[in-house]
């Protein structure tokens, strides 16, 4: 168990629970978090899963594989600490991360 | 305000399309009553799965579920679950259930999605012919994948397909029956289709074209045992499964007088004739703006998109449905993601080949982008859907140029 918080691109702040396993996408989906649309389940094949690490944490994350990596490359907002939220597998070590939520996803 | 009364909005449908609704309204803080029918036991989930990881046993049920049932309940919706919605009374605003209760509505939204066509042949209620539309059919064929029993696919559809290959993974010996001359001929061109015929080919998946079924041979206890062939012959089977394409369910809306043609018609805004209905996802048929046809889709996106509108115009505001589709299907190591729709094109320029560990194919029309099948490339698909949505000309010599960067075709404005 731990804590994550979504930041939405107008600044509001939702901290949701976590466990360990699920992915930040679900986390996103099943908390109503809005700005995360997760529409294909996690395949890794729509792209509307876009969140941007905060800094500090991108570490604990790791850097995208190489099809998220194509799927990123396209999306609006894409920065150096971009991610698709559902391959990013929570673990424990994450409690207290932030993630930015861009104003568009894909 | 004239009239603050809450009124109550009944969804009919427990699929993908309502599911994401509920979403959708729980996140604008819809202030109205809802009131969700779902014939599955199950809270709204996702179907993809059912062909792909979920009957290969890679993922359990829950995870299948777009949220837990937990989710809405807490939020405030009702979820009436295992419960049918028999008849419409559009006189009096009244649904009637299948545990003898009636339901007021003040707007209906339909999301009844679609079944399974079924086969008219001899023998088609033989045991052992399924068919995979629910959590139910894919826990039963999952339970006859044992490895050296003999399934035999009928359709070689994405669905079908994508059985096979995770049959192929348990050492099911599958042999799949196409009557058309290729796969997947309705969704994809003939380069994808050889592509996914080789890939199967190798995994050693038996493939039949142009092989029309006439019926099922039973075996002394009932059960199947053949597949009979219009070209004669019998093809041994332990295991059949039948995925020959899918009806709309409008059964509901016709009985209820509503306009229907092979889907229930929906305008942009997904309203139906009623303006106190609306319709969502597999059972309609719609106008996107996208088209100038009007469509039928059997897809998450369009559920989802179609979604999205119909929160919308329940809010009060207009989002017209005008988005590209979108589709993707996973068999063995191949992730194919498409968007547009490609039959309508009158030129395919292939980027990249099928020996390639990636490649795509364009389909266009006077010289536009209208359709993208990608194979391991997301770059295409996501480049695809930005030059799709947009109509965008390009040159299809830059299209196929492996030293121009595909995204550098989306950074103008316009590429010629
Ligand atoms: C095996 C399989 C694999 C798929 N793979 C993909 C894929 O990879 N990508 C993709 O984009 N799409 C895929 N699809 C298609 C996708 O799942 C559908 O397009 C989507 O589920 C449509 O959503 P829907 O809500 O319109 O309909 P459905 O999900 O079919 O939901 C309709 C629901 O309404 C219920 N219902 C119907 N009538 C009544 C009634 N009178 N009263 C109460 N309840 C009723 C039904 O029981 C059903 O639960 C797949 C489908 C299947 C079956
Ligand atoms: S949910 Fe589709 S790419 Fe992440």
């Amino acid at each position: 168990m731990g804590k994550i918080t979504f930041i939405e691109h107008d600044q509001t702040e939702h901290v949701a629970e976590f466990k360990a396993g699920s992915s930040v996408m679900q986390i996103a989906v099943d908390n109503l978090i809005p700005g995360i649309d997760g529409d294909c389940g996690g395949e890794c094949a729509c792209g509307t899963c876009h969140v941007i690490v905060s800094d500090d944490w991108f570490r604990k994350t790791g850097t995208p594989g190489g099809e998220e990596e194509q799927m990123l490359s396209m999306t609006p907002e894409r920065a150096s600490t971009s991610r698709l939220g559902c391959q990013v597998v929570i673990t424990d070590e994450m409690d207290g991360m932030t993630v930015h939520l861009p104003e568009f996803q894909m | 305000m004239a009239n603050q009364q809450k009124e109550t909005t009944v969804i009919v449908g427990g699929g993908h399309a309502a599911g994401a609704l509920l979403t959708t309204l729980l996140q604008k803080k819809y202030q109205h009553e809802v009131v969700l029918v779902g014939e599955e036991p199950h809270p709204p989930y996702q179907r993809p799965p059912l062909s792909k990881n979920y009957l290969a046993g890679e993922v359990d049920q829950e995870s299948l579920y777009l949220k837990p049932r937990s989710v809405y309940e807490n939020a405030g919706h009702q979820l009436r679950l295992g419960v049918r919605a028999e008849q419409i009374d559009r006189d009096n605003k009244t649904i009637s259930l299948s545990d003898q209760s009636t339901l007021k509505y003040d707007r209906l939204v339909l999301a009844t999605g679609s079944h399974v066509r079924r086969l008219n042949a001899p023998g088609a209620d033989l045991k052992g012919i399924h068919y995979l539309h629910d959590i139910a059919d894919s826990d039963a064929l999952r339970e006859q994948l044992v490895p050296g029993k003999r399934l035999v696919i009928v359709g070689g559809g994405y669905i079908g397909l994508e059985v096979a290959a995770s049959a192929t993974k348990k050492s099911v010996d599958v042999t799949v029956l196409e009557a058309a001359e290729r796969l997947m001929q309705r969704v994809t061109g003939p380069e994808m289709s050889e592509f996914f015929y080789t890939k199967h080919s190798n995994a050693g998946v038996d493939l039949r074209l142009n092989t029309a079924v006439t019926g099922f041979e039973a075996s002394d206890q009932g059960h199947v045992a053949g597949v009979t062939l219009a070209s004669g012959g019998t093809v041994p089977a332990d295991i059949v499964l039948v995925s020959v394409g899918v009806v709309p369910e409008t059964a509901l809306a016709e009985a209820a007088g509503l306009p229907c043609d092979d889907g229930i018609i929906v305008d942009e805004f997904t309203r139906t004739e009623d303006p106190a209905i609306l319709a969502i996802g597999d059972c309609t048929r719609h106008r996107n703006l996208f088209f100038e046809k009007m469509q039928r889709l059997e897809s998450v996106a369009n559920a989802v998109d179609q979604a999205r509108t119909v929160a919308a115009t329940l809010m009060g505001e207009k989002k017209p449905y005008n988005s590209a589709p979108w589709f993707w299907s996973n068999q063995y190591d191949v992730r194919l993601q498409m968007v547009g729709l490609s039959q309508y094109h009158d030129q395919r320029v292939l980027r990249g080949s099928p020996e390639d560990k990636g490649f795509a194919v364009f389909y266009l029309r006077d010289g536009c982008v209208i359709a993208v099948d990608a194979v391991n490339l997301p770059i295409a698909f996501m480049v695809g859907k930005t030059l799709v949505q947009q109509r965008r000309q390009v040159n299809p010599e830059m299209l196929k140029d492996p030293d121009i960067e595909l995204k550098s075709l989306v950074s103008g404005q316009s590429i010629n």
